[in-house]
């Protein structure tokens, strides 16, 4: 394994690891504000026992989250100091805002996990609140910094050397709102579907659970609105990818030659040796139309960027069509589910609907694999560059030789990690049934 | 202007990391050489000291980072490279610190899982510091490779060496002895207030012991600290002071008096930092191509500008909520 693999393997697992805790992070205190709005409105001691153990896993991933963030800031000059040499002073601007929202979460979490009839109660409430808000807000501004890296802008690159330095440029830069919106929809999206998964289950097993209908209940409206609404959102950047990434675009489409009009592929193996695709099929011009809009428009392919330009096609075509298959299918459940929900006597006829709560017991993971399929698209996407256009991921990773030990090292650090979460997490659902 | 204030700013973060996350992690060394006697009790008051307030104690080094990156790309660059085995070895510590202590406390059934964690938090509460301290004992040993002199020269002889070591030790004595300090004031119970005491008195003694470790492993490794010091009216009169007040800390603890014992152990580790500080400014670190200075290694001023405003944006929320947390914790609880 070459030193600059094995860098990159020790990034992807890095951020892998770290986006399923920030993204449960982000939505899981909103799932605990309802629950607390809803216990202190109503009294209903339910709604008390939900949020007190809903908390916990916010805990425990906060932490978990906290800690492979930090990791993470330090990797950034670990493995790629050639990068942050020059990237530093130029998107630094969202990463001290991300490390101001990032204090106020640690602080507010604090006050709300063990604020328990110390602080007042309406005040306590919003602690968790600030938590949620605060975790939305540092996911977008560290996607500021991610945006930049495929849309950079605010310097000018003069002999290897950035001048002319604007750091609000920098940090609006084209892609960050709409990958930032992206990010944030998945989180919800994933969590909501996950966390209804679990009840899912905790619901099958026992169908008179209060508990778990309520829990489930919760978790699945939220995670359902962010389903529907992510489609319109993917489409938005899809869009924006074709003007700014088009090499990206064609990667995704396994578009190996420009075409007007484009069709879409569905399924699929492409080979970059051949330039074909094996299996899947077409739809002629659809490709045109979720691209520019226009059933006409011409599509460009990964023709027209260098060979040694072009992002590894296999691997994007493959995460693309995931992230989308998923993507599809949850934003369908999410309607469906909805509608059973909302409908009256929804908890009746929906939830004891035992075939429902299979599927959606067996869709907890699937928001996640999604997130990660996303990631794997928006990272892989932008090589051979660390900044788009500008810097590539070569000539930026460290002189160190030898890489491949701490990224040995930290794969196992976080796959145990991986594997003792989960195990709590198994433990803490038994010990509320 | 903009770069001695961002210098400021990066020096207050690590003095507060050192201040408050390194009293989190001196816990949990303390928790390795806690007595027999009443050690559930014991333990019981540290899990309770540092659980609210660990995570909010650890943003301190995100910031320092932060700051690091954005006024001193240059300079975190470098220090990236020279010292990415130490580094990598204290984010092991951070990562396993965090996580233990928060499996531990959350675990929903209590078994022999519980005694795992406990090993886990109390090893890696020794391996941030220490390795921390190896990495600062670096930057001002200042002992620089090329790549091209070999893997040896270049990653591991700047920091594997005694002068580091023994800072290494000397930091996580200190944070041992500052959490000591501080657990005083956290439990009612007179037997525990009296271990603690105990436990204060023995790390200072260890602290100066360390202390003059630090000193003769610099004459060894040929950095002649001593006369650094001598040469520098700030450092020097630091030193001084955080000696003299050695007298009336050693009161306050023999008397429990808390409040003065939190405020000057923490205004000793402080001097001693500020010491530091002083003996490298400008120089954050040296490099094949010179020293890196906080003049040669700073961000454009625009860059500074929109950073200094963030952080004293930030300040403004940060602090009024960081006293918030601390007040309902650390001074209702009491009452």
């Amino acid at each position: 394994m070459t030193d600059l693999l094995a860098a990159r393997t020790q990034m992807a697992v890095s951020l892998g690891f770290h986006i399923v805790f920030a993204a449960v992070g982000v939505a899981m205190p909103f799932l605990m504000a309802i629950a607390h709005w809803k216990w202190l409105r109503t009294r209903q001691p339910v709604y008390l026992d939900l949020t007190k153990a809903w908390s916990k896993g916010v805990a425990i991933f906060f932490a978990t989250g906290a800690v492979s963030g930090t990791v993470l800031s330090f990797e950034l000059g670990l493995l790629w100091p050639g990068f942050m040499k020059h990237a530093g002073s130029i998107i630094g601007m969202p990463f001290s805002w991300e490390g101001t929202a990032f204090f106020l979460e640690a602080i507010a979490l604090g006050v709300f996990l063990y604020g328990w009839n110390r602080v007042p109660p309406w005040l306590h409430w919003g602690s968790g609140l600030v938590v949620g808000i605060s975790g939305v807000l540092s996911g977008l501004f560290v996607i500021c910094a991610n945006g930049w890296m495929n849309a950079p802008s605010g310097f000018d690159w003069i002999d290897g050397r950035a001048v002319n330095i604007d750091p609000w440029a920098a940090m609006f830069n084209r892609a960050a709102w709409n990958q930032g919106l992206h990010m944030t929809l998945a989180s919800f999206c994933a969590t909501g579907f996950a966390v209804a998964g679990v009840h899912a289950i905790g619901l099958i097993k026992r169908p008179n659970s209060l508990f778990h209908r309520t829990a489930f209940r919760i978790a699945l409206s939220v995670g359902a609105i962010a389903a529907m609404l992510q489609p319109l959102q993917g489409d938005r950047l899809a869009k924006q990818t074709a003007v700014l990434q088009p090499a990206k675009l064609a990667a995704m489409e396994s578009l190996f030659e420009t075409a007007q009009p484009a069709p879409l592929l569905i399924g699929g193996i492409p080979s970059e040796e051949t330039q074909t695709i094996r299996f899947g099929f077409h739809i002629p011009r659809l490709l045109s139309f979720l691209a520019h809009g226009n059933f006409d428009a011409e599509v460009q392919g990964l023709d027209r960027t260098e060979r040694e330009n072009w992002p590894p096609v296999l691997v994007m075509h493959l995460a693309f069509q995931v992230m989308i298959a998923i993507g599809t299918f949850l934003a369908i459940l999410g309607g469906f589910s909805l509608y059973g929900l909302w409908r009256r006597n929804a908890t009746r006829t929906a939830l004891n609907e035992r075939r429902m709560l299979r599927i959606i017991a067996l869709s907890g993971p699937l928001g996640f694999i999604a997130l990660e399929a996303g990631w794997t698209v928006t990272e892989t996407g932008r090589q051979p560059w660390i900044i788009y256009g500008v810097m590539k991921t070569a000539d930026a990773v460290t002189p160190m030789p030898g890489l491949v030990y701490p990224m040995t090292l930290f794969t196992g650090v976080y796959l145990f990690l991986s594997f003792v979460v989960t195990w709590l997490m198994v433990r803490q659902f038994r010990n509320v049934d | 202007m903009w770069i001695k204030a961002a210098a400021l700013f990066l020096g207050a973060s690590i003095l507060l990391y050192c201040l408050l996350a390194g009293a989190d992690f001196g816990a949990g060394i303390l928790e390795s050489v806690l007595g027999k006697e009443l050690r559930a009790e014991q333990r019981k008051v540290i899990d309770r000291a540092i659980g609210p307030v660990w995570e909010a104690n650890h943003v301190w080094l995100i910031l320092a980072v932060v700051i690091l990156f954005v006024a001193f790309p240059g300079a975190y660059s470098a220090m990236s490279i020279t010292f990415h085995i130490p580094l990598t070895l204290m984010l092991l510590g951070v990562i396993l610190r965090g996580s233990a202590f928060t499996f531990r406390h959350y675990d929903a059934v209590r078994d022999r899982s519980q005694a795992w964690y406990s090993a886990i938090f109390v090893l890696s509460s020794f391996m941030t510091p220490l390795m921390l301290g190896m990495v600062a004992g670096g930057m001002l040993l200042g002992l620089v490779g090329r790549v091209e002199d070999g893997f040896l020269q270049a990653f591991v002889r700047p920091w594997a060496n005694l002068f580091c070591l023994a800072v290494g030790i000397f930091t996580c004595v200190l944070f041992a002895f500052l959490a000591a300090v501080y657990l005083i004031g956290e439990t009612s119970n007179p037997a525990v207030r009296q271990i603690f005491i105990r436990r204060a008195q023995i790390l200072n003694v260890m602290a100066i012991v360390a202390g003059g470790l630090v000193f003769a492993a610099a004459e060894r490794n040929g950095l002649p600290l001593a006369s650094l010091f001598m040469g520098h009216a700030l450092s020097l009169g630091s030193m001084t002071v955080a000696t003299l007040i050695l007298i009336p800390l050693w009161a306050a603890i023999r008397k429990g008096a808390t409040s003065a014992a939190r405020v000057l152990a923490a205004i000793q580790v402080g001097l001693v930092l500020a010491g530091w500080f002083r003996l490298q400014f400008p120089v954050i670190l040296n490099s094949p191509e010179g020293p890196l200075t906080i003049y040669s290694a700073a961000a454009p001023e625009s860059t500074l500008r929109y950073l200094l405003y963030a952080l004293v944006g930030g300040s403004v929320l940060i602090f009024p909520s960081l006293f918030y947390l601390l007040r309902i914790f650390k001074v209702e609880e009491r009452q």
